[in-house]
């Protein structure tokens, strides 16, 4: 089944929108630029300049003749660039759109360079509010001796309280003047520290959570906005009305230093955050960075460089050695070796001729050569291949829907559990039970991470389709990923999967006694085939072309799916095809029956000729097994998969291929649409089942599968039939795959586990439940560290993904 | 047990039953889409701390302009996801980004951040 079914969609292309008026009603703008071919004058100029004026939902068009194009800024609602073409080819001008919208390479450069920002600003923050915390404790330090003879009693945090009690002889020796200050002023001097640190520093924790209450919900900012907002109110109110505690029979302790300390900690934990979840995005970063900036193409005989966006299709390109391709196209003249490893996965080189296609990104190796510009901007194959990754990396896994479930509810319960704590450390404490039940509570908003949960599934997606990218493997998304790994069965499609995909004639064999020469047969044969698509068709035509015969034309060509094909010839009934369409014409096949089992045993695909109605001959196509299949066969089974060729030869050919591919199951003479029955077969015997094909002649039985790979292909069709395209063509990128997803599989579990058996723990050890056996007791701070790294640790684990060996 | 651990008692189990209602049961706003000048039906959506309106109500076969306003830097608001759409785009802070949608069923969907953290209802109706 495919991954995603988009209910529909239309996605505006550029973010940039503006004017707004009325609450809900807001009016998009955008821009185009549009190369305008033919301009010769000034008048030129501005007929093309009222026309686009004229068309309805242009806003302002501006016509430049020595750039040769036309800036338009139209509404999208009324008019489109496509429209805007019409109109300027209309008047008699030429016009194209260009490598146009880069939008997907540019949103994803505009959102790096926005995490770049964050990743900065949370790094500067951190830093400087830990140094605030550092001379907070320092601060405090005087105030630990007070309470005894002062109304002002300090810390209330045990882990605080441990620290600084360790840490004051070494304070009294460096810094004696501190304790010349009154506790007022030192505690007047932390609360306006907390209050810039608070204010400045993890302001935006108070505003996001206000903005979500206001709105009925809550997240991680409401707990720490009310974890560190309580603790600095107590302290606030100890501050300033310390006879309210002690009029009570309880001392006025001050939280200062651990709110500081727990905004820098926390602050530290989404920084690294911030920069791992930066590394998830690497390989995607790296595809869009394969994108030149500029192109020399060839202009009115000169050579130029311009800007890559203003390519035009169609318009001529020159590389030379070592330079990156700028788009795709098909080389005109030259050859060299292009170095594809970048998309394709593939390591040597691929050697490139004229008429080959280019793929734009990839670096020129050896030779020079002009090329013709073919797909731009976003339909290039570079920007499929961004968007895939985009979208993938959007797509939900189902293993995250139990995360989602959780953490839908996890806020509220946590706030509640908070209060929970504190009346029942009230109720039950036997010393100081109003501190005690304040520490625990506080302790227990702070340590319960949402975000762990929310993280444990998307950073494993986003890490393994950008590691399965890198190497060729596109995968379609968190769905995809997650059944890759489950799956049992690997069914192939043999022609251009296991094989070649080019058969060639190997032997033509005339009956005795036809009055036809092997040459006769071929000519005959080939002027039939020329009409027909079939791969075997196509060998047998090239076949006759390299022989230079001259082919024949056809009468009544009729294609027979599955058998062969027929027609008229020279005044002569021809027949062409495997043994169910000689049975049809009622052909004895006695003569070569031996011969063509010969053949067959071979692995060559026999084709029996029929004249009129009589035997005439054979003619043996093969189509040789890829130099990697046999060893990537090899490799599937190793996974503990079963490995299945389907194919519409006949038993005797098909085995012989088997044998040389290594498989031991296959499934010969399947029409086309027995491919569907077989994977439905046995997804419904209970396996799940991966189809392996080229993407086109394979789509419905791709879509059916559990999984569908098309292989070495970037076309459009193929990825959207499939669930995984190889960029490269061998089959050992089904392998990686597998095992990709598998180890994806294995992180995400050990992510949504680690997150969810932290807060399972750590809530109720930071509510006190170890207490009463051990006298454990957690400090807000620890329990904000734990928080800060719980995090980074599942994005962490993510990460490892990309190190693993999947080639 | 003292007045002062009643009070505690009371006044715990009082906001916990608040909390609790607040967060799940006291009614959410839903917005339906207006149509715009454009003939559009277009909804403005800020993205701050979370998606506002949360609840954003649709009709079905007609397309409808979500305009997200993101009034903030935080990373954990930078995109925008609508799994069941196959929609995931990036909000750049501080701008307004639109996302065009034909919804051809009805129900609920859901629209997260990039994380799953935040998140928003998509409800198409007849």
């Amino acid at each position: 089944m495919p991954t995603t079914t988009p209910l529909i969609l239309i996605e505006k292309r550029n973010p940039e929108n503006t004017a707004q008026t009325g609450t809900n009603a807001v009016t998009a703008h955008e821009k185009v630029t549009i190369p305008v071919k033919g301009m010769t004058c000034a008048a030129c100029q501005a007929r093309v300049q009222r026309a686009l004026q004229a068309k309805p939902g242009v806003l302002d068009a501006s016509v430049n003749l020595m750039l040769k194009n036309a800036a338009v800024t139209y509404d999208p609602v009324m008019t489109s660039p496509m429209a805007l073409v019409e109109t300027i080819r209309e008047i008699g001008y030429g016009a194209e759109l260009t490598a146009r919208d880069q939008t997907m390479l540019d949103e994803q450069e505009a959102q790096d360079q926005a995490q770049e920002e964050e990743y900065g600003e949370l790094r500067r923050k951190a830093l400087l509010s830990g140094s605030i915390g550092l001379l907070a404790m320092a601060l405090s330090m005087p105030l630990m001796g007070a309470f005894k003879e002062e109304v002002h009693a300090p810390v209330a945090d045990p882990f605080m309280r441990w620290a600084m009690e360790s840490m004051t002889p070494a304070i009294h020796a460096v810094a004696p003047w501190l304790y010349t200050f009154t506790p007022w002023v030192l505690s007047y001097a932390l609360l306006a520290l907390t209050l810039l640190v608070m204010g400045w520093a993890g302001g935006h924790f108070y505003v996001r959570a206000w903005s979500a209450f206001r709105h009925h919900s809550a997240n991680m900012n409401t707990l720490i906005a009310v974890g560190t907002g309580a603790a600095f109110f107590y302290s606030v109110l100890a501050t300033v009305a310390p006879e309210f505690f002690l009029s009570r029979g309880m001392l006025p302790d001050l939280y200062y230093e651990a709110v500081i300390m727990i905004i820098a900690l926390i602050l530290t934990g989404n920084a690294l955050e911030a920069r791992a979840k930066r590394q998830t995005s690497v390989a995607l970063r790296r595809l869009v960075e394969l994108q030149p900036k500029t192109a020399r193409v060839v202009r009115a005989g000169a050579e130029v460089d311009i800007p890559v966006n203003d390519v035009q299709s169609e318009e001529i390109v020159i590389v030379r050695p070592g330079e990156r391709i700028p788009v795709d196209g098909a080389i005109m003249s030259g050859t060299s070796a292009v170095d594809e490893s970048m998309v394709t996965g593939e390591s040597l080189p691929v050697e490139k001729q004229p008429g080959d296609r280019l793929i734009g990104g990839t670096i020129n190796r050896t030779g020079a050569f002009r090329y013709r510009a073919t797909t731009l901007g976003s339909d290039s194959v570079l920007a499929h291949i961004v968007k895939l990754m985009r979208d993938a990396q959007g797509s939900r896994a189902p293993i995250q829907r139990l995360a989602d479930q959780v953490s839908g509810i996890f806020v509220p319960m946590v706030l509640s559990l908070a209060i929970a704590t504190f009346v029942i450390w009230f109720v039950t404490a036997d010393q100081a039970p109003a501190v005690r039940a304040f520490a625990a509570a506080v302790a227990v908003l702070i340590i319960a991470c949402p975000c762990a949960m929310g993280l444990a599934v998307p950073t494993a997606v986003m890490v393994a389709t950008g590691k399965g990218a890198e190497g060729g493997i596109l995968i379609k998304g968190g769905e995809a990923l997650q059944r890759a790994s489950q799956i049992t069965t690997v069914v192939l499609d043999k022609t251009g999967t296991i094989t070649e995909g080019r058969p060639t004639v190997t032997d033509v064999v005339p009956v005795l006694g036809s009055e036809c020469s092997e040459k006769d047969l071929i000519r005959l044969v080939a002027s039939i085939e020329a009409s027909s698509e079939h791969p075997l068709a196509a060998a047998i035509v090239r076949y006759a072309k390299e022989q230079a015969l001259s082919l024949a034309t056809v009468d009544s060509f009729h294609s027979v799916t599955g058998r062969g094909a027929t027609g008229v010839v020279d005044g002569a009934a021809l027949a062409v095809g495997n043994e169910a369409l000689m049975a049809d014409y009622a052909v004895d096949l006695t003569t070569v029956k031996e011969e063509a089992e010969r053949l067959a045993g071979e692995g060559k695909t026999p084709m029996y000729i029929a004249i009129n109605g009589k035997l005439a001959g054979l003619i043996a196509v093969a189509d040789p097994i890829k130099p990697t299949s046999r060893e990537a066969i090899h490799r599937l089974k190793r996974l503990g998969l079963t490995v299945v060729m389907l194919t519409g030869d006949h038993h005797r050919t098909a085995e012989a291929i088997a044998r040389q591919a290594g498989i031991d199951r296959v499934v010969a003479r399947v029409l086309p649409d027995g491919k569907v029955a077989e994977v439905r077969r046995r997804q419904q015997s209970g396996e799940v089942v991966a189809m392996v094909g080229d993407g086109i002649n394979d789509a419905p039985a791709l879509a059916q599968a559990d999984v569908g790979f098309a292989i070495g292909t970037g076309t459009d069709i193929a990825i959207e039939a499939s669930d995984v395209t190889l960029m490269r063509n061998d089959l050992h990128g089904v392998a990686s795959a597998i095992l990709l997803a598998r180890r994806t599989m294995r992180t995400m579990k050990q992510n949504l586990f680690w997150a969810f058996v932290y807060n399972v723990v750590g809530i109720p050890v930071a509510a006190g439940i170890l207490y009463p056996a051990f006298g454990i007791l957690l400090s807000p701070i620890l329990a904000s560290a734990a928080m800060a790294f719980s995090s980074v640790s599942v994005v962490a684990n993510s990460l490892r993904l990309r190190r693993a060996r999947v080639a | 047990m003292s007045m002062m651990e009643w009070i505690v008692i009371i006044g715990g189990i009082a906001a916990v039953i608040w909390i609790n209602w607040y967060f799940f049961l006291a009614r959410q706003p839903m917005v339906s889409a207006a149509i715009g000048v454009a003939g559009v039906r277009e909804i403005a959506i800020v993205v701050e701390g979370g998606f506002h309106p949360a609840m954003v109500s649709v009709k079905r076969d007609k397309l409808v302009r979500l305009v997200f306003d993101r009034r903030e830097r935080s990373g954990c608001s930078e995109e925008i996801v609508f799994p069941d759409f196959g929609v995931r785009k990036f909000l750049p802070a501080f701008r307004k980004t639109t996302i065009e949608l034909t919804p051809t069923q009805t129900g609920d969907f859901e629209f997260t951040c990039g994380m799953s953290m935040l998140r928003g209802r998509l409800i198409v109706q007849d």
